[in-house]
């Protein structure tokens, strides 16, 4: 197989992938739970992140080479950075473009063309105002190789972004499964209405979920950024291969996102190996399309959607 | 937090009475523009962008539209009763004669004459505009209108048939460089092109189409996406990202008649009229047709449709392929006019142009369609050519984008709207059929 | 008066639901709402917790307007609302149910909890199986039990008994009962008339949306046209 030369590198590079992929999906996968809608600007929160944190890091670091400790401080930064800017866009893009129509029991449809307004609306605006080049995030680390294993070089980066990425994947699903925030979400997810005679406060609740997909979302747009560097136009693409994993795993259900984003980085790494780079995302598309073919209800099933 | 509702102090009274927070939003709107159509800003100066639009006196004028804004909003508010009294008195007229079939004749025919004669007093460069920017979005928006407007639907990938369209095109004139066994004349290309196009609509649409409705509009996407991918890396086919060149005119040689169109934009313009009426026909009788009595059904409620007989399935994907051909109808089209295809233009951002046309003149509206298209496509480039309000064409999506957000807020039904369409959201609204096929019974779960 | 409806109209779109209708329970009583599929019952519960806002009229909870009221204001002023269809959160399990029931409260629900399955120990028995798994009249148990989780003034319950075993239907009246026992307020809707009847002080009786008769639980129960319209029907097994 066209694969089998460089199959653990190609391991190691789609696990990296997968664990963005991963991060971005939950931010669908909550939303869709609550409102039952694919959330289309979600590449704009993702991509927020991005900027938010390339403009921390540029004030914070300028052209020092931090190591060691400062390192790892950075990254803390620069994480916490990006999060809170994909939730900032998160929230108010609930605020402005779902809720108004939430009032007034819109159709479906016009929640998806809203959303889809909002994400060119976002990402044009950011073009227009950071402009239009990619802007490389000063690095927190020197990046080099780390250890190797089966062979696989692995290096400081994808450690990094395994090691934010499973923090913040650990919390999101404790928080979902225990504390009282997780408890509405889930209860509104299932029934939202009764929900509501629990007393709990939709509005609330919706908008909340929309902050932590937006933490995990912008999150993801700085580790991207680490390697990638952020550009206005970045969120499109991770986007539509992180519904794809949203989808691969069930959606609606949290784990089955961290699944769905490792498997879909991998396959999607060792897809490359036997076509070329620029087929990427043809890949990643033909996977999406065929596990609608195959399992339009992902691996692990819909867990969070509506009552079954 | 008291979990007790509340005796609550002034400031929490003022901002959660309605008028406040509308006066609110209204401002912030207004602050919103200013950035919009404010000075750009760049990665090494972020905030000057956002200081150059707000910290300007300029930022008066905006606060100042949103203050009036909201009064204008306050004061419909208030005087609703009136207002639509008012506007029902100046819309007695038309709204009588209207439904009058001569009158409507008359109407479609003085339009259709205004459409002749007009060109004939622009210069070459509106002529232009009117053929490449206006003429073929309008047959692309009344195309994308059945799936959007007739079936419910959300195609996001429109753009990926304008290319197997235009591509077909090239293919049947000999300017790939793979070859068929007979070059055609563009003429009999056209029907190929709509098949082709129609093909690959049914080939996506059917496993997509059986799935929730959002499904489908991101499976689109990515189909739009990636069929810029295959036409820029598909080099030995398609001729890779340099394009096609060479796709030859339209040209007539029969009974002694010799024509061919050239490089002068108003022969193809009346081309280009000619196949808009001739498909706005078939689209008008396709929506009273049994089909568009189907697709109604579909869109009111899917389970009750499904449960009266109706195969839900077929029908969307009749929508769909109908779409489909359109589109590929119009870029086999444009390919033939401009003689070359370029993967760069088989954007997203094209299908998504598309779809604010439509949405803009009237889901399930072909006079809407029109409209939408015809005005849209022509602001932009009056704006380049007086830029207003610092109107830059590289912010184009920017500014679409916040008016599907407003359209889908105020007006949903676009300014044109299908009576049957306006009825149907209104109903919706009240828990009442759902007014899409978003697919809430088909999909996985149900 | 604990809770009062004055002159409450509700409409669905142009439908009219509700229309001139008045209401009232005094603390401490079971009140009962009988009335055929679609006379309105279901929807003066949900108007009452928030679900629906009135087109006219007042909803005077100790005399406050709560007719406009978000649902979970509602809730919180002691107004709990065990729903029709039970509605039970289906991937949750049973102590997660009863948890969503006492959402609004910080604070201990051990005691709370404890009471509930003592209330019914069949849910005890199930505390960590998911609710969407029990039996119907296992789930309606639990949508009581959860109503009750946040200690409420007033338990609005819709139709605890439907499609319910008669044996089933016998427990839960039973334990209606007991909470009423407690000192809690009850504004009961049923089918069931005879039932609800026993078991109520007063019964208000719904036609088309409008109340066509009010009195004390015995009289009606006594009355013909009461017999004739609903007791006959409901003397067919449930």
């Amino acid at each position: 197989m066209c694969f089998t030369q460089n199959f653990w590198n190609l391991v190691v590079s789609g696990l990296a992938d997968g664990f963005l992929y991963a991060l971005i999906a939950i931010g669908y996968t909550l939303v869709y739970g609550v409102l039952q809608l694919i959330n289309f600007a979600h590449s704009e929160v993702f991509m927020s992140g991005g900027f938010a944190s390339y403009f921390i890091l540029n004030a914070a670091i300028g052209t020092s080479q931090p190591h060691g400790i400062a390192s790892v401080g950075f990254l803390a930064l620069g994480t916490i950075g990006g999060g809170l800017g994909g939730a900032v866009v998160a929230f108010l893009l609930e605020r402005v473009a779902y809720r108004p129509l939430r009032r007034r029991n819109a159709p479906r449809l016009a929640f998806l063309i809203s959303a889809i307004g909002a994400s060119y609306f976002i990402y044009n605006l950011a073009g227009k105002e950071f402009g239009r080049n990619a802007l490389e995030i000063p690095s927190p680390f020197t990046n080099g190789p780390v250890f190797t294993i089966f062979g696989a070089t692995v290096q400081t980066v994808y450690i990094v972004v395994a090691v934010a990425a499973v923090i913040m994947l650990v919390l999101v699903d404790r928080v979902v499964a225990t504390t009282r925030l997780g408890k509405g979400i889930r209860a509104v997810a299932q029934d939202a209405e009764t929900a509501s005679l629990m007393g709990v406060n939709i509005d609330r609740v919706i908008s909340q979920t929309f902050i932590i997909g937006g933490v995990l979302g912008g999150a993801a747009g700085f580790l991207f950024g680490l390697p990638f560097g952020v550009v206005y136009t970045m969120g499109f693409t991770p986007a539509l291969k992180a519904f794809t994993a949203a989808v691969l795993g069930g959606v609606g259900n949290i784990r089955g996102a961290m699944i769905g984003g490792l498997i879909l980085g991998i396959a999607e790494n060792l897809g490359v190996a036997c076509t070329q780079a620029s087929w990427r995302d043809v890949v990643a598309f033909g996977i999406l399309v065929l596990v609608l073919l195959i399992r339009p209800t992902g691996i692990l099933g819909e867990q969070l959607g509506r009552a079954a | 937090m008291s979990t007790v509702a509340p005796r609550v102090p002034l400031v929490r009274r003022v901002w959660r009475s309605d008028d406040a927070r509308r006066g609110f939003a209204c401002v912030a709107g207004g602050l919103v523009l200013a950035v919009m159509t404010g000075p750009s800003g760049s990665g090494t100066a972020p905030t000057s962008g956002f200081t150059g639009s707000l910290f300007h006196v300029r930022v008066v004028g905006f606060v100042l539209f949103g203050l009036v804004l909201w009064g204008l909003i306050t004061a419909r508010s208030r005087y609703s009763s009136q207002v639509r009294a008012f506007s029902a008195k100046v819309t007695a007229a038309p709204r009588r004669l209207l439904p009058d079939r001569r009158v409507r004749r008359v109407v479609y025919l003085a339009v259709l004459g205004f459409a002749i004669y007009y060109p004939t007093i622009l210069n070459s460069f509106w002529q232009e505009v009117l053929v490449d920017q206006i003429g073929v979005y309008v047959l692309l928006a009344i195309g994308l209108n059945v799936v959007v407007g007739y079936a419910g639907l959300l195609d996001l990938g429109y753009v990926a048939f304008y290319a197997i369209g235009a591509y077909s095109a090239a293919y049947w004139t000999g300017a790939l460089p793979i070859h068929p066994l007979f070059h055609l004349n563009p003429f009999y290309a056209i029907p190929l092109a709509i098949l082709a196009a129609m093909f690959a609509g049914v080939l996506l649409g059917v496993p997509t189409l059986r799935l929730r409705g959002d499904y489908l509009a991101i499976v689109t996407l990515g189909a739009g996406e990636i069929i810029q991918i295959v036409a820029t890396n598909l080099q030995g086919v398609t001729g890779g990202a340099q394009g096609v060149i060479g796709i030859p005119h339209f040209s007539v040689h029969l009974f002694g008649i010799r024509y061919s169109w050239g490089l002068d934009s108003l022969p193809y313009y009346y081309l280009l009229l000619g196949f808009v009426v001739i498909v706005l026909f078939a689209f008008r009788s396709l929506e009273n047709s049994r089909v568009g009595r189907a697709w109604v059904a579909i869109r009111e409620d899917e389970v009750a449709a499904e449960s009266a007989g109706i195969n839900v399935l077929k029908y969307k994907v009749m929508a769909f392929a109908i779409g489909a051909s359109t589109s590929g109808f119009a870029g086999m089209l444009e390919a033939s006019k401009i003689s070359f295809v370029e993967p760069s233009d088989l954007t997203v951002q094209f299908s998504i142009l598309i779809l604010v046309l439509v949405i803009f003149g009237g889901m399930g509206s072909l006079p809407g369609a029109i409209v939408g298209a015809a005005v849209l496509q022509w602001l932009p480039q009056f704006l380049r050519i007086h830029p207003l309000f610092g109107f830059q064409q590289q912010d184009l999506y920017m500014y679409l984008g916040a008016l599907l957000i407003v359209m889908m807020i105020f007006r949903p039904e676009g300014i044109i709207p299908s009576r049957r369409r306006k009825r149907e959201i209104g109903l919706a609204e009240h828990g009442v059929g759902h007014a899409d096929a978003m697919g809430h019974t088909s999909g996985p779960v149900s | 008066m604990l809770l009062e409806l004055v002159d409450l109209e509700v409409r669905y779109g142009a439908i009219p639901a509700l229309s001139a209708m008045s209401l009232e329970i005094a603390e401490g009583e079971i009140v009962t709402l009988l009335g055929a599929n679609g006379a309105g019952k279901t929807t003066t519960l949900r108007s009452i917790s928030g679900l629906h806002h009135p087109a006219r009229g007042r909803i005077l909870f100790e005399g406050r307007d709560i007719a406009t009221m978000a649902p979970h204001h509602v809730m919180a002023l002691g107004i709990s609302h065990s729903p029709e269809g039970r509605r039970i959160f289906p991937r949750m399990s049973v102590t997660e149910n009863l948890e969503m029931g006492a959402y609004r409260r910080r604070g201990a629900i051990r005691e709370d909890l404890d009471r509930v399955f003592q209330l019914f120990p069949v849910l005890g028995e199930r505390k960590r199986q998911p609710g969407g798994t029990l039996s119907g009249g296992e789930q309606q148990m639990l949508a009581i039990g959860r109503a009750l989780m946040s200690e409420p003034r007033l338990l609005l319950l819709d139709e605890p008994s439907m499609g319910l075993a008669p044996l089933i239907v016998r427990e839960i009246f039973s334990i209606i009962r007991e909470i009423r026992a407690t000192g809690t307020t009850i504004l009961l809707v049923e089918q069931n008339a005879t039932q609800a009847l026993r078991l109520a002080d007063r019964g208000y009786v719904l036609e088309n949306g409008r109340i066509v008769m009010s009195d004390t639980a015995g009289s009606l129960l006594a009355d013909p046209r009461v017999r004739a319209a609903y007791l006959g029907e409901s003397a067919a097994p449930a």
